[in-house]
């Protein structure tokens, strides 16, 4: 490999408007995948939207967005990643809100 | 199997929302059903599930419920599978911690083979906050920052001091994570000197050996993650299940003299049976039920009950095993799935920018490849 691999590329037979493209994820597996593709399809401009991961030795993912009314799939996964960041902090914050609360069960666990 | 008639009982002290049958997992005698959500939008007609922060905030609700020294268990309510599951999948997988990765043999006589000595040193947990470390980049060069060094130095002896006849005793006969004596390089002795790196578990044995016999290393730890090799993972255990709910049948009750029966279908402290033989569900024990499916073997209780598990509702266990606290875990894997995710934002945006500029589609009709 003499170059880097990109992080993101777009796969061949894409949409000139990427109104439905194949984006191919680098270093990235379901943990992502399967999180992003929920909220892509909670979008209700997206299609279809689906991921898989070609080959378990390959390190990368592919996730398939096709778009109602020739928008860009490209803006719906920037929106759908900053939801899932959203979404991250109210469960953070939700988290450490119940923490703090200290209304759980402490017990003596014998290691 | 409509549920409409498995209505809320009315002393369930459970949120309504809890007997939505659209939350529904059916616990079937020999399969389960209705696994995945469907609240997508465009599923449902005149229904609006489209993402709303607002209304997931309203909707979302964790509660710690269970803390020891080394592991917790909470609940996380309203949020989808693959939300749960990226959680969980980090907290194996993509939490860094230190670990041994190093080992430099500079001598090993004892029975135990260099090579099963190094992969099992690699395995001890260490007590160091991965935060204060970097990772190695490609390189490779060890820093101060990236790197702890440790030595192992041991001999056996016969110990001369045991009385004539009694049986033999020696001195270092076990080698244990105790053993691994820190090594501070360039600023780690200011920055970590009060807190002495080392194993969580100074009892953990590491070789066994007799008198005449030594092992002397050299080891470096460094940070890694569990994707790589799981000596990186700072969890024992990180799951998850999803809450049961066991629905009665208010038109087909239990007949009272079956009622012991039908309680010892389920794990103790389940099913309540009242003093005239009516059966309940004592919903603060629920949580415990291990979903056997026993009660679906007997045709006496057909129809009577219906097993349920609540899709959305996730009881998480963690265990740590390393240098978290187990109440630090979870927020930790948080932090790195937003990583993950303002890392990805960052390439998607230079795409856009790419494609912006014009450059996107090719004289081929092809979107280019856009480097990053």
């Amino acid at each position: 490999m003499a170059e880097a691999t990109p992080k993101i590329k777009i796969l061949k037979g894409a949409e000139p408007d990427l109104s439905a493209a194949t984006y191919q994820i680098h270093d990235e597996s379901h943990t992502i995948g399967n999180a992003l593709r929920w909220m892509l399809m909670k979008n209700p401009k997206v299609e279809f939207c689906g991921y898989s991961v070609p080959h378990p030795s390959e390190n990368h993912i592919h996730i398939r967005i096709q778009m109602y009314d020739n928008l860009s799939s490209l803006t719906a996964l920037l929106t759908a990643l900053s939801d899932l960041d959203d979404l991250c902090v109210t469960i953070d914050d939700a988290y450490k809100t119940s923490f703090q609360k200290d209304e759980f069960e402490r017990w003596d666990e014998k290691s | 199997m409509a549920s409409t008639s498995y209505a809320r009982p009315s002393s369930s002290q459970l949120p309504p929302s809890v007997f939505n049958p659209r939350r529904h997992v059916n616990v079937q005698p020999e399969r389960v059903s209705d696994v995945s959500n469907t609240e997508y939008p465009g599923h449902y007609p005149d229904e609006d599930h489209s993402w709303d922060l607002q209304k997931f905030k309203q909707t979302l609700n964790v509660e710690v419920k269970r803390l020891s020294q080394r592991s917790i268990e909470f609940d996380l309510v309203g949020v989808d599978a693959s939300i749960a599951n990226a959680f969980r999948r980090i907290l194996i997988a993509e939490v860094p911690t230190i670990a041994i990765e190093y080992v430099y043999m500079w001598n090993n006589t004892s029975v135990i083979q260099d090579e099963v000595l190094a992969h099992r040193l690699g395995l001890v947990p260490l007590n160091l906050n991965p935060a204060l470390f970097d990772f190695r980049d490609a390189s490779g060069v060890p820093t101060d920052r990236n790197t702890l060094v440790f030595r192992l130095n041991v001999a056996c002896e016969l110990d001369k001091s045991t009385p004539k006849g009694a049986p033999k005793q020696y001195i270092h006969d076990q080698v244990t994570s105790g053993d691994l004596e820190w090594v501070p390089q360039g600023e780690q002795e200011t920055a970590f000197g009060d807190r002495i790196p080392g194993p969580t578990n100074p009892n953990i044995v590491l070789a066994k050996m007799r008198p005449g016999q030594e092992i002397e290393l050299e080891l470096h730890a460094v940070k890694g993650v569990g994707k790589e090799h799981a000596k990186w993972s700072p969890v024992a255990t990180a799951s998850y299940r999803t809450h049961p709910l066991i629905l009665l049948n208010p038109s087909m009750p239990v007949p009272p003299h079956l009622a012991q029966k039908f309680a010892k279908c389920f794990s103790p402290g389940v099913v309540q049976v009242s003093a005239d033989g009516e059966v309940s569900i004592d919903e603060h024990n629920l949580r415990k039920e291990s979903m056997s499916r026993e009660v679906l073997r007997h045709k006496e209780f057909e129809g009577c009950v219906e097993l349920k598990r609540i899709r959305d509702w996730f009881i998480f266990t963690v265990e740590s095993e390393g240098p978290y606290a187990p109440e630090a875990l979870f927020p930790e894997s948080v932090r790195v799935m937003r990583e993950k995710i303002a890392n990805i934002r960052r390439a998607a945006e230079a795409l856009l920018a790419d494609a912006d500029g014009g450059g996107g589609v090719g004289a081929d009709g092809d979107v280019e490849m856009a480097g990053v």
